[in-house]
């Protein structure tokens, strides 16, 4: 049994990484303390060493890994953000890091506990993004983000994700692979591309002058990351082959013949999950699909199954102030220029780690059913349960604010 | 009946998060005791730091703002320059100041800003469960150093007052600690002088602190005022580093 903490710090250890710059924040530090006990003890050989924030640890990190490096690092939310400017940088340098984020919701107001806004702000920066529902899935994504960002045709960094708490803290039991087993499926990192060798001296990091050398550059960025999905397959294959675990761009569930698809991502899925149970037994034809690769953003295999249901529901833990739900919007323009789409439905709940109740699933699905009985496409909406707005009003209260919202179904 | 000691009005009536032994709700305690006497709570707006403070809100009744992690010298120089009337003070941990926010700290210092900096230095990253910070001591066991801060791979404990005394901006920095009531007694006159430094418009003052954390020392609320007294002191020494006020 392992916490997804523990799982990732697994990953890393199997990955026999060189390098790890570290810097502690909630709810990542478990994974850089068990990295750093276990160096301590002997039982791994790597290089550790804390740094004095997050912006200068991304920034070692990326540095050893242009030097030809297996490197790793981990953060989350406001240390992500915090170093934002090198993420940038680092992918544009095209360097096979690795690092996880532990997924929890940006200040300001301050909370500990997860969404998805602080991984979603990094998904333009070129990073390959996956992201995890469960423990032994990302002890299986480190290993499997290793041979992505040292594959030649990629060459781009990759961040694993998982959901604070719910994940980072949660045991759940982790099968961990024969390691002669995991070195067939990676082996020793031989860098061809970024490397420091006195004999072969190197510019690196340089300026271009003039847009059309810095389009180029952007352009085969995103033609590296597009590429990634081919190679991604090939490589859940032979980690399939391997370890008899399948990891596929998108994962499914009862969505074959499904009408009604709810999309999600990371950890609340397992509740989603749940959900479409229930709605089968409501007689729904209910499924799910839940994104596991997000950039690059995986349009043919999300179309496949989206165009076989009648309606569609993503569901955001994230918002876009001023737009709405992030992955709706890929969704929506993943689809426009299909000649037969479903109607595509947006809701955004579990911000700042909220809970998805069992109701709001519900509103869902009866929402999805209404749109393809009756036509009525219900608009975007933040979801609460009427005992949390209750708990709102009550705080407002307290501090004067009389004006209360009252309780619509799924307002 | 007279009354001779009582809670300090500043200071708000509830139950305290911060473990038993702990020092920043004695330093708290201080602040409030002074903004009373001095009869300046409606005039004074403190910052809260990214750390085991991060709730100071929750216990100092007057005007604060709760800065990101080492972002309160930025804060409040925002603050004070729009507001010179103020008592402007940043209370920040040895991460938030020593780590994450040295570069602000240092700026903050060179500008010379009339602000209050109130230094806590307990050797430890204490909010996210006692890592190694840039001031652990050598030799000290932490979550990311288990076998003790071994310098050549770790680096040196950082000692601010003396990095920021070299430079121009700074008026007055003093280093106190909590390790007895006599220390205390100290360490308010110190936070005192701080806030006189800046009534008189005499620019930037820092308070360094040092601070028991009992729970990441792995000792007793005892034990670890002997290691103040015995351990840190040696490495940070106490007194005053720079004063206006001695200058000739
Ligand atoms: C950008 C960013 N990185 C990391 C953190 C996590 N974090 C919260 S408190 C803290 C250290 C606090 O240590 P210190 O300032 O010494 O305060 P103490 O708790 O010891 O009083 C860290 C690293 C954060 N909140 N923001
Ligand atoms: S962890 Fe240390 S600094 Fe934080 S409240 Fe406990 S004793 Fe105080
Ligand atoms: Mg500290």
């Amino acid at each position: 049994m392992l916490t997804g903490n523990a799982a990732a710090a697994w990953g890393v250890r199997l990955a026999n990484v060189d390098y790890i710059p570290a810097f502690p924040v909630t709810p990542q530090t478990e994974i850089i303390e068990t990295l750093s006990k276990w160096i301590n003890d002997g039982v791994m050989d790597a290089k550790f060493v804390t740094m004095d924030s997050e912006h200068s640890m991304i920034t070692a990190a990326g540095a050893a890994s242009a030097t030809g490096a297996r490197v790793f690092t981990a953060t989350s939310s406001q240390g992500l953000v915090y170093g934002f400017e090198m993420l940038y940088t680092i992918a544009g340098w095209r360097v096979p890091l690795v690092m996880i984020n532990v997924s929890r919701g940006l200040s300001s107001p301050i909370t500990l506990e997860p969404d998805h806004n602080d991984i979603l702000a990094t998904r333009d920066t070129g990073f390959i993004q996956i992201h995890c529902e469960v423990c032994q899935e990302v002890m299986d994504s480190i290993l499997i983000a290793y041979r992505l960002a040292e594959d030649e045709r990629i060459l781009l960094p990759v961040l694993v994700n998982m959901d604070g708490f719910h994940l980072s803290f949660t045991r759940e039991p982790v099968e961990l692979p024969i390691i002669e087993q995991v070195r067939k499926f990676l082996p020793a990192y031989k860098p061809n591309h970024a490397f420091f060798k006195a004999s072969q001296p190197m510019a690196q990091g340089v300026a271009v002058l003039g847009g059309y050398a810095y389009s180029y550059f952007k352009y085969q960025m995103h033609l590296a990351s597009k590429k990634a999905i081919e190679v991604y397959r090939e490589v859940s294959e032979e980690f399939a082959e391997l370890f008899g675990r399948t990891y596929n761009t998108v994962e499914t569930y009862m969505a074959d013949d499904a009408e009604c698809l709810l999309i999600m991502t990371n950890s609340f899925t397992t509740m989603g999950k749940a959900a479409i149970e229930r709605a089968r037994a409501r007689n729904i034809k209910a499924g799910l699909l839940r994104l596991r690769l997000v950039r690059p953003f995986p349009e043919a295999d999300i179309i496949r199954f989206v165009k076989r249901a009648k309606a569609v529901a993503v569901l955001d833990q994230n918002i876009s102030i001023g737009k709405g739900g992030i992955i709706y919007s890929d969704v929506a323009s993943t689809l426009y220029n299909e000649k037969e789409k479903p109607v595509l439905l947006s809701f955004i709940s579990g911000l700042g780690g909220k809970n998805i109740s069992i109701e709001e699933f519900e509103f869902i699905f009866d929402s999805l059913v209404k749109a393809v009985d009756k036509g009525e496409i219900s608009p975007p909406q933040l979801l609460y349960t009427e005992a949390e707005l209750i708990e709102i009003n009550r705080l407002k209260n307290i501090v004067g604010k009389e004006k209360h919202y009252k309780f619509e179904s799924g307002d | 009946m007279q009354t001779i000691y009582e809670k300090p009005k500043t200071l708000i009536d509830t139950s305290t998060h911060f473990c038993p032994g702990c020092g920043h709700g004695i330093v708290l305690r201080l602040i409030a005791e002074i903004i009373d006497a001095w009869g300046i709570r409606g005039k004074t707006i403190g910052l809260a730091p990214v750390g085991c403070a991060v709730l100071a809100y929750n216990y100092l009744d007057i005007d604060m703002c709760e800065a990101a992690h080492g972002r309160p010298p930025a804060v409040a120089t925002g603050i004070k320059r729009v507001h010179p009337d103020n008592i402007v003070f940043a209370y920040q941990g040895d991460g938030d100041l020593a780590a994450i926010g040295t570069a602000e700290i240092i700026h903050a210092a060179n500008r010379g800003e009339n602000i209050t900096f109130i230094f806590v230095n307990n050797a430890v990253y204490g909010m996210t469960n006692g890592q190694m910070a840039p001031t652990t001591l050598p030799g000290q066991r932490t979550a990311t150093t288990p076998a003790g801060r071994d310098s050549a791979n770790y680096g040196y404990p950082i000692r601010i007052c003396e990095l920021l005394a070299v430079l121009d901006g700074t008026s007055y920095i003093e280093r106190v600690s909590l390790s007895s009531p006599e220390n205390i007694r100290k360490t308010k006159k110190a936070l005192e002088k701080g806030f006189t430094t800046q009534l008189e418009k005499k620019g930037f003052s820092l308070i360094e602190i040092l601070s028991p954390c009992p729970i990441y020392w792995r000792m007793d609320a005892n034990e670890s005022m002997k290691y103040i007294d015995e351990d840190m002191t040696r490495i940070f020494p106490l007194g005053v580093v720079k004063d206006w006020t001695q200058k000739n």
